[in-house]
């Protein structure tokens, strides 16, 4: 068992390299089949709501502050 | 206005069309050409500077209605566009830079309009000095003239100076066309997201001016109380 383990490992190791480099290659092309292009768009959208959230907070701050200043 | 809420739910609804859309339609890959899929950016750098150009297009008219009328109203309101305006105009300088960087090779270029607009960022940042430094009686006065002087200085630096020579930005070859936007580049699809972001951000833009003239307002008013 640990020595088909071990197999697989040194397998792994000796050709990750190969491995990794097609991955990197390809990343370009499959930007978006892989799902990444989601990643952007949500990071974004976060970033969209965040700001969004803190200006309704503010804009309601305000007007709390313009009715007591008011009278 | 200021208070109301229908325009800034809008402003919401038109954002979040290029914070979605923009992201997952298609765009033109035209082989050999390396813009790819960085004119996405056309969703977010350009309408940082159409957001600045009509925000500074409200300060200057404020603040010639201040020059005929000077209720300290329209001073405040002239400011907070201009102020607002800048902060655009970085953000546009800013990520224009980072989409430099991986497309023309280096963050600045010395491109025509690149120059002409760090040197329209300056030349409203002066107004700003100006404004800080002078007593309250005259402040408004030589804000608003200045103001104009900085608007007027948009369009050498801007708009004509870049169109005389050669720019990287597309469309740019020589003198001819618009050294900034490419039909090429383009699909009408992404045209459409392109004005509706430039819609979403200019109101987003108001509704941030809106505020800080309500705080400034609210300040002056407590302070002379």
């Amino acid at each position: 068992m640990l020595k088909k383990f071990n197999s697989f490992l040194f397998f792994l190791l000796a050709f990750s390299n190969v491995l990794i480099a097609q991955t990197e290659k390809a990343a370009i092309d499959v930007m978006r089949s892989n799902g990444k292009i989601y990643v952007v768009m949500a990071v974004c959208l976060t970033i969209l709501v965040g700001l969004i959230t803190y200006l309704v907070l503010l804009d309601r701050k305000i007007n709390k502050l313009e009715k007591e200043v008011k009278p | 206005m200021l208070k109301q809420s229908w325009w800034k739910i809008l402003s919401i609804i038109f954002l979040a069309v290029p914070f979605t859309a923009g992201f997952l339609i298609d765009v033109p890959e035209p082989a050999g050409v390396p813009l790819q899929h960085t004119i996405r950016n056309l969703f977010f750098h350009v309408p940082m500077w159409f957001g600045m150009m009509v925000l500074l297009l409200i300060s200057v008219i404020y603040a010639i209605v201040y020059l005929n009328n000077p209720n300290e109203k329209y001073d405040v309101y002239s400011t907070a566009y201009a102020q607002t305006g800048v902060i655009f105009g970085v953000l546009g300088i800013i990520t224009g830079a980072i989409w430099a960087n991986y497309q023309w090779g280096q963050p600045w270029s010395g491109d025509a309009k690149q120059n002409g607009a760090a040197i329209a960022i300056l030349i409203y940042l002066a107004y700003f000095v100006l404004k800080n430094s002078v007593t309250d009686d005259k402040k408004g006065r030589l804000g608003a003239v200045y103001n104009i002087f900085a608007f007027c200085m948009l369009f050498p630096t801007l708009w004509i100076m870049p169109r005389l020579v050669e720019s990287l930005h597309p469309g740019g070859q020589g003198s001819q066309g618009n050294p900034a936007l490419n039909p090429k580049d383009n699909t009408p699809t992404m045209r459409l997201i392109f004005w509706i972001a430039v819609f979403g951000w200019t109101l987003l833009a108001t509704w941030i001016t809106t505020l800080k003239i309500r705080l400034t307002l609210l300040q002056n008013r407590i302070f002379n109380n």
